[in-house]
């Protein structure tokens, strides 16, 4: 069909947004997310010129460091047909705060609008825009999904991975109690207040573990580590995934927070 | 009452380590969520209203001076008086001189979060008045000398054991066999010894949950019924209300009521919705001889206008403490002063200065969650995030965090020097968690590792590994 | 002359905040117009669905949102019959024969010594009273909501002092929504007036204040009997 972008005479041209946690924690997540993006038929790339979207600063009250970066990130992605995120929070903030922090910049709010429309979290890109209803990958286990609040409450993410998970063969999703309630993480929250964020964990992982399930997966790494972190402390044999390698079938790598057998 | 937002963070350690405290908190997690969640869904309308609600308030809120006016006009047409105040000591002044005018002795008071605001009851103490507070759950905190630690339960940190404690210290008639075991005794025995409170008193003080301008009403809502016999019985009815407290019209004040008991204890409509206009009227029987409206400012006509104006929208329903895991956390003391849970962190600072609670807009982990069940959408996380840039700007931030903000931020926007930074940064970090997958303890981010393991990195960083082709 | 801040009154101090901070002026005429046709017009908002409809399913609405909220409801076909149904239901429940009603002109012309051996008091309430009868001008089905005025009629104190409370409605006065009721008492007190109270009550009272467990009776009835006559 001329004129969309999902046609495949034409590829759709995605800059993957890496998110600085998975570049620094978690490269196999942005491996898994080159494949799904691939798999759709997306011609993907990687821009050198990512740090970070600047939500730490931004989050933090540091207004001119949040906009320095962003304008950075606007320049390294602006030309692509799609951004795309492995996370619900830094697509957010792309997608949506990025505008509010150029609002009075008549030069640059035109293009940080332009290129806020771009932004997609990869699973929400996937089901949305790609029109996909299934993945190529098996996964034996139960999982269960939690709802990361960027994602959920920003971006309304709740259905889409879902719908993606159950055409995992093999894969049993099992929902916890409080699915849509915070993990405790927060960014920096996490370290200024880690009594407070460390109680909201545990509130997390108690309904995660009463599901049963033997894999915890969520659309944020951010979440994930605070919740792997969690469950590693108290000894629990839960394993914890993003939930783009159960996706993309590259659950060879040991999960979140635990070594090889 | 003196702030203490500044302890938060104590405030909050002691709590989450109070197991009475942590066990009364799960009441609220099972039972207000829940109750919210099925009035919302039996009210087709639900959202429809919430955004006619939110229009009715903007539209007050850029006409108040106007509704204000028009609002005293009619109180005054129906017998009542109206005072003005810009702070909590005027308030607390006119509201003594009020007392003492009348020769009281014994106050009653229904519950009124303005009154824990201007701190009316020490006022009167002092001043020589005897003070009951005659809604449960307000009682029970005033005979333990507390603060409410929440805006529509404010006894909701005890537990039932606390309360037959508190009943047995404080009535001392109270023979030592009679059983206190459950709520409904506990029931029984307030209500009969504030029943002798309620016939007694000279003054009765409300607060207001609306005003209307069409017809000079105050209207609350409760489900005891305290707040009518506090208002019908003494001669003298005193109502405090701040000025965002404004509906214009009966009709504006309807598509309030219901969204806000739906909101607050997922009722269709509280128990009791109390129209008030004026004094008594000639050849009525019962009812106060004189109405007076105490009408508080207190910072609000600051907020007008500016990054906080949203927040004179808020209808005052609880819903944002409800569905807040901070608040779930450490219950409400640990914000420090009236207002808790999101709500509280961003009118505290409004109201007492960012200087004493510049804690409370930090310790949110922007979960959002409030905003989404705001009935009156406020944009809450934003407003926080408004006053953490104000901390910046006024250079509050600990210089600890600015320094590691600002070396982070330096890298942040030099992606060259980022990558090789990083690159040697996450060598050295896997290393250290290379042969358990995590860390149990690191130096500088001791915070998350007292209760977290920090899961280790995988090895070198994705851009490493992109670069050197390891993986296409 | 512009007077300094000192010599202003808390109102004027106040108002003129309010009018700094939105940036506007007292005597702007299109504000001033904007204003007092909202109060003048009222205009509605939405009213939910459930509130419209025939009398019959309003009536059954308002019944079942009331007993939903732990009130008691009777209804029978005429008004000379509300003493013996006050009777039965006080009988029924082993409460003392004696009531206290207000001035109001449908309940106290009823045939009371009809009704066997109920004690009839008139006036406000008493600390003694046990039970106490009102008449509800009007009631709303959307979510079985009684409004009663005060006045020499039905004093208020009735509505809240005894341990139980009956609430006589005339059926052709349920309406479906808060704004039917609205406007009935705008018809009986003129616009922009009111009673000393209009309560608006919709079911005993009741805490949760107590670990969130519901308990009847936190201070005023626990017990609401309406009997519907119609």
């Amino acid at each position: 069909m001329p004129g969309t972008r999902q046609s495949r005479e034409t590829p759709a041209r995605v800059g993957l947004f890496v998110t600085c946690i998975v570049d620094l924690f978690r490269p196999s997540v942005a491996f898994a997310a080159l494949k799904l993006l691939r798999e759709a038929g997306c011609d993907v790339e990687v821009p050198r010129l990512q740090t970070c979207c600047g939500q730490p600063a931004y989050n933090s009250g540091l207004r001119t460091d949040a906009r320095e970066i962003a304008a950075k990130v606007i320049t390294a992605f602006e030309d692509y047909d799609y951004v795309v995120a492995p996370s619900g929070s830094c697509a957010a903030m792309l997608r949506l705060h990025y505008p509010e922090l150029f609002a009075a910049d008549a030069a640059l709010a035109p293009r940080a609008q332009a290129f806020a429309e771009k932004v997609h979290e990869l699973v929400s890109f996937l089901v949305d825009v790609m029109e996909i209803d299934g993945v190529d990958a098996s996964f034996e286990g139960s999982v269960t999904y939690h709802d990361a609040c960027s994602g959920l409450r920003e971006l309304d993410i709740k259905d889409q991975p879902r719908r993606l998970l159950a055409s995992v063969k093999g894969l049993e999703l099992k929902e916890m109690d409080e699915a849509e309630t915070c993990c405790g993480f927060g960014g920096a929250f996490a370290v200024k207040y880690p009594d407070i964020s460390g109680a909201i964990a545990e509130r997390k992982t108690r309904c995660a573990n009463e599901a049963g399930a033997d894999c915890l997966v969520a659309g944020d790494l951010g979440c994930l580590m605070q919740l792997a972190g969690k469950l590693s402390r108290e000894g629990s044999g839960m394993s914890v995934r993003h939930v783009a390698e159960v996706l993309a079938g590259m659950t060879e790598e040991p999960a979140i927070g635990a070594v090889e057998d | 009452m003196q702030p203490r937002s500044h302890n938060f963070k104590e405030n909050a350690a002691r709590a989450l380590h109070d197991d009475v405290l942590q066990s009364a908190l799960s009441n609220v997690r099972s039972g207000f969520v829940a109750k919210r969640a099925r009035a919302r869904s039996a009210l087709p309308e639900f959202d429809q209203l919430c955004n006619e609600a939110r229009d009715i308030k903007n539209h007050t809120l850029a006409h108040l001076d106007l509704y204000l006016e028009a609002y005293e006009a009619k109180v005054v047409e129906h017998g009542g008086h109206v005072h003005w105040a810009a702070d909590a000591a005027e308030a607390c002044g006119i509201i003594a001189d009020i007392c003492r005018q009348q020769n009281a002795r014994t106050v009653t008071k229904g519950k009124s979060m303005i009154g824990e605001e201007i701190a009316i009851n020490d006022h009167l103490e002092h001043a020589g008045f005897e003070v009951f507070e005659t809604d449960l759950g307000e009682y029970l905190i005033q005979i333990r000398g507390e603060a409410p630690s929440h805006i529509i339960g404010p006894a909701i940190h005890l537990t039932r054991p606390q309360i037959e404690a508190d009943f047995r210290r404080t009535h001392t008639d109270l023979p030592a066999e009679r059983d206190l075991s459950n709520a409904e005794n506990l029931v029984a025995e307030a209500r009969a010894v504030l029943r002798e409170r309620f016939v007694a008193a000279d003054v009765g003080i409300t607060g207001a949950n609306l005003l209307i301008a069409e017809t000079g009403t105050s209207v609350i809502v409760t489900n005891e019924g305290n707040g009518d016999l506090t208002q019908t019985l003494p001669r003298t009815h005193i109502v405090i209300a701040s000025i965002e407290k404004m509906a214009p019209t009966l009709e504006d004040a309807n598509t309030i009521l219901r969204i806000l008991a739906r909101s607050a204890t997922g009722q269709d409509m509280s128990t009791y919705t109390t129209y008030s206009t004026g004094p008594k009227r000639d050849g009525d029987l019962d009812g106060p001889d004189n109405y007076h409206v105490v009408l508080l400012d207190n910072g609000r006509s600051a907020m007008l206008g500016g990054q906080f104006h949203d927040m004179l929208c808020c209808i005052r329903c609880g819903a944002c403490l409800n569905h807040c895991p901070v608040y779930n956390a450490v219950g409400g003391h640990a914000y420090g002063w009236v207002y808790p849970g999101p709500m509280g962190a961003v009118l505290t600072p409004s109201l007492v200065g960012v200087e004493e609670a510049g804690h409370l807009p930090n310790a949110s982990s922007f979960c959002g969650r409030c905003e989404a069940v705001c009935p009156m959408s406020i944009p809450l996380p934003k407003m926080m995030r408004h006053w953490r840039e104000r901390e910046v700007d006024q250079g509050r931030m600990p210089l600890g965090q600015r320094t590691a903000f600002k070396a982070w931020a330096f890298l942040a926007k030099r992606p060259a020097l980022y990558h090789a930074a990083t690159s040697i940064g996450v060598g050295f970090l896997s290393l250290l968690g290379r042969r358990k997958g995590a860390i149990r303890s690191l130096p500088l981010l001791s915070g998350w590792t007292r209760n977290r393991d920090l899961p280790a990195p995988q090895g070198r960083t994705f851009q490493d590994q992109w670069r050197a082709g390891w993986r296409t | 002359m512009a007077r300094g801040l000192a010599d202003m009154t808390a109102r004027e101090r106040t108002l003129s905040a309010i009018r700094t901070g939105l940036g506007v002026s007292g005597s702007d005429k299109i504000r001033a117009s904007s204003a007092a046709e909202r109060l003048k017009h009222h205009p509605s908002g939405t009213v939910p669905a459930r509130a419209k409809g025939e009398i019959e399913n309003l009536a059954t609405l308002f019944a079942d949102m009331l007993e939903g909220q732990a009130a008691s409801l009777d209804w029978i076909a005429r008004e000379e019959d509300v003493p013996e149904a006050v009777a039965r239901y006080l009988r029924d429940l082993n409460l003392a024969a004696r009531v206290r009603i207000g001035e109001d002109e449908m309940l106290s012309e009823l045939p009371w010594k009809m009704a066997g051996a109920l004690e009839i008091a008139s006036g406000p309430a008493e600390p003694s009273d046990t039970t106490g009868i009102t008449r509800a001008q009007v009631g709303a089905a959307e979510t079985g909501t009684l409004f009663l005025t005060s006045g020499p009629d039905n004093p208020t104190t009735l509505n809240f002092l005894p341990e139980t409370h009956i609430a006589v409605i005339r059926k052709s006065d349920i309406v479906g929504g808060y704004e039917d009721a609205w406007n009935r008492l705008r018809k009986s007190y003129g616009e922009g007036t009111l009673p000393r109270n209009v309560n608006l009550i919709s079911g005993p009272s009741r805490t949760a204040d107590i670990e969130q467990t519901m308990v009847m009776g936190a201070h005023g009835p626990r017990r609401l009997h309406v009997i519907v006559v119609g």
